[in-house]
């Protein structure tokens, strides 16, 4: 990491920061009480920070060095049961080391926040990104979202406490940042201050389910078949909930710090009237901006929806934004070897939350960018190209395409 | 660091505290040692305690959901989280407290694991607590030397030839479970030189188990409580003879009594004794033979177990503790 400048930010400032440097100061401003460490590339960056600014005093909170990512996880999923607000993380093998721990979290309803340097799995080695690693808790009652800029980082960093630990939730929240393309990437960021956080954040109160001597519970007794059924269902609602919640929150976060998006869960990129609608997650938003731009110019009806909030899934949202066009193209930047179309995990919930409508848009998969591969804009064109022949003829040739790979 | 509690050593089995924080509502079985050690634990450290019990026995028989033995707050943690689990909770409330957002006072933070779950797969979680010197908190391993509750599967901690549902002796492999005990209150204490308290104990001494507790909460920062406990199911005997097998273990010299306390080793009960020549050691064939699980031990299997134990006691650098010798010079 290049040389670290610390400082308290009692002052909104404009920083040229990167992804993870930005949700090392959202964990300084949100004042968080207990974070784990372990290293792993590409997620570590921010823990160096982290490091870094405890050692300046920039904030006051304990730093574990784990012994493993299966404890990191188990440690702040226990601080948080006895109330301590907290933050910790991994990347792709490391995220899966801790999966134990990750998936109690979610059971037991802890507000753990966690960031996802998202990283190719082993085996063979590969520091680049992919989102197999952050997806796999999709189905464990964890929030999962895809950053696509520092700034993003910084702000969905303090949504995500608030959301998380809101009492109607109980939920924790997988910050899911694109290894290098952001974790190591500066932009100039807007750091608000720790009186705006302040206004915006809430302390955490667990209430009667804080574990404590003056609160004497018993939490995560054997259930079996008698109970376990409808503590699903409660966590069921709770991500239920949590939809309106978010909502609520990214309305206060836009009055409170004056940015932000239309929608919290998606974000639209010139989708009006679109024809062609290119869907992905993350910062390949970039490259995928520019040729939609391009495009656009060169008077071709194409847009761009960006998920952000994979769980919950907005379904009704991405059913508007998607159910007007004739053909949508999916990019994803994972696999799920052996699922219908052999296609990537978006796809394959797009497909699904647009099944209902009565005029479905052809639906075409494309998997581009693993292990850190970059999706250049000569990519997007092809995509486009491609869905495009499918529209003329009516025809989808092949569901799934894998992009920019050697044969 | 945060303060301990005033938690005086007691003199007399009279003094224990007469108040039960581990009472009725658990469902273990008859003459079960660990369920003990649950009691006498929690009544050493007092009501205000956080316990943490990781996957085992004394997860599924004691908390069973409308129903709890613990009056104490208890949380269940991952099977492999002991460590993790006390770190976790020692932190949460060191950071509350210091930064003002919980009232200051000290609370026992205590985490439990069997056999499996701390000297197999728990034994990194619990190496990193120990280096935390800044935390209070106890960890204490109940050993009923198998997975008890998953149906008495060997473990590390279980005897050499002990038959479990995972070493029988069958027709043609007698010893299926060719494993020595690990060693496993030594490797803590020897590995984790910071650490101001590691103590083997028994629950059929009840007196020393709650002054041990008490020792390990009140010296500061993080602790390791090694507990033999008798099993009726896993070692196949009489649930009546649940105290009596404790004593023998240690009276045998195969479980040895000690404090490790601030990096100084004193024996305690039988074994200082024994150790002292005070009293001779019981042969092992005495307590081997009281158990199913060693029922299909023939002379060679008794003569090789007393073997290691008399190497334990006649060739160790600290007799029945560190399994080192000096080497002799050439």
């Amino acid at each position: 990491m290049a040389t670290v400048q610390t400082k308290l930010f009692q002052e909104a400032t404009e920083e040229l920061i990167s992804g993870s440097e930005a949700v090392g100061i959202a964990c300084a401003l949100a004042d968080v009480d207990v974070i784990t460490a372990y290293p792993i590339r590409p997620y570590d960056t921010v823990m160096q920070y982290v490091a870094r600014l405890k050692a300046d005093g920039a904030f006051d909170c304990d730093f574990i060095v784990a012994e493993s990512e299966h404890s990191q996880f188990e440690i702040v999923k226990h601080a948080s049961a006895v109330g301590a607000r907290t933050f910790s993380g991994s990347s792709g093998v490391g995220w899966f080391y801790a999966f134990e721990a990750i998936t109690v979290t979610a059971g037991l309803r802890m507000p753990v926040v966690a960031m996802v340097g998202n990283r190719a799995l082993d085996d063979p080695g590969a520091f680049g990104v992919e989102h197999n690693d952050a997806m796999a808790v999709r189905d464990l009652g964890w929030h999962l979202y895809w950053v696509a800029t520092a700034q993003e980082a910084l702000d969905t960093a303090l949504l995500a406490w608030k959301v998380a630990e809101d009492p109607r939730v109980l939920l924790p929240f997988a910050l899911s940042c694109d290894g290098s393309f952001l974790t190591h990437s500066q932009a100039i960021v807007q750091v608000p201050s720790q009186e705006q956080v302040k206004r915006f954040l809430p302390d955490y109160q667990r209430g009667t389910l804080q574990l404590h001597p003056d609160n004497p519970i018993t939490i995560a007794p054997q259930v079996n078949e008698d109970w376990l059924m409808e503590i699903r269902r409660q966590t069921d609602e709770a991500m239920r909930r949590t939809s309106g919640v978010i909502l609520e929150a990214y309305d206060e976060f836009k009055e409170e710090f004056g940015r932000g998006d239309p929608s919290p869960f998606i974000e639209e990129y010139m989708c009006e009237d679109a024809e062609i609608i290119l869907v992905g997650m993350g910062t390949l938003a970039m490259p995928t901006r520019v040729a939609v731009r391009r495009m656009r110019e060169a008077g071709k009806k194409v847009g761009f929806l960006r998920v952000k909030f994979f769980r919950p899934f907005a379904t009704e949202e991405i059913q508007n934004a998607l159910g007007g066009a004739k053909a949508v193209a999916v990019i994803d930047r994972d696999y799920s070897y052996g699922s219908p179309s052999y296609g990537g995990v978006l796809f394959h919930e797009l497909r699904s939350a647009l099944y209902p409508l009565s005029e479905r848009p052809l639906m075409l998969n494309f998997i581009a960018g693993l292990g850190g591969r970059e999706v250049m804009v000569r990519d997007i064109n092809e995509m486009v190209e491609t869905s495009q022949k499918a529209i003329d003829t009516g025809n989808i040739e092949q569901t799934t395409t894998w992009v920019a790979v050697r044969e | 660091m945060t303060t301990v509690q005033d938690l005086p050593q007691v003199k007399g089995v009279k003094n224990i505290p007469m108040e039960e924080l581990y009472s009725s509502g658990h469902r273990t079985c008859q003459g079960c040692e660990s369920a003990l050690v649950m009691r006498l634990m929690i009544k050493a450290a007092g009501p205000r305690t956080i316990v943490l019990g990781s996957t085992g026995c004394m997860y599924v028989a004691n908390t069973t959901y409308y129903s709890t033995p613990w009056v104490v707050p208890w949380m269940h943690t991952q099977l492999g989280s002991s460590g993790s689990a006390a770190t976790g909770t020692a932190a949460g409330l060191s950071s509350m407290m210091r930064k003002g957002k919980m009232q200051q006072e000290p609370i026992n933070v205590i985490a439990f694991c069997g056999d499996g779950g701390g000297m197999d797969m728990g034994l990194s979680a619990i190496s990193g607590a120990l280096q935390h010197d800044e935390y209070n908190l106890l960890i204490l391993c109940y050993d009923n030397e198998s997975y008890a509750n998953t149906d008495i599967q060997a473990s590390g901690g279980t005897p050499w030839g002990a038959n479990t549902t995972f070493s029988p002796p069958g027709k043609e492999t007698r010893i299926m479970n060719t494993r020595w005990k690990k060693n496993m209150a030594p490797m803590l204490a020897v590995g984790h030189p910071n650490v101001r308290y590691v103590a083997t104990a028994c629950g059929s001494y009840g007196l020393d188990f709650n002054n041990k507790i008490r020792r390990a909460l009140t010296i500061g920062g993080p602790t390791f409580i090694h507990s033999i406990d008798p099993c009726p199911k896993g070692w196949d005997y009489d649930p009546k003879y649940s105290h009596e097998l404790g004593m023998l273990a240690i009276e045998v010299g195969l479980w040895v009594q000690y404090e490790i306390t601030d990096g100084e080793l004193m024996l305690n009960g039988p074994s200082r004794a024994i150790a002292k020549g005070i009293r001779k050691r019981k042969p092992v064939e005495d307590y081997l033979m009281r158990q199913g699980r060693f029922a299909h031990f023939t002379p060679e299997d008794i003569k090789h177990f007393q073997d290691k134990v008399d190497e334990s006691w006649e060739k160790w650098w600290l007799p029945g503790v560190i399994p080192i010798s000096a080497g002799q010079e050439e």
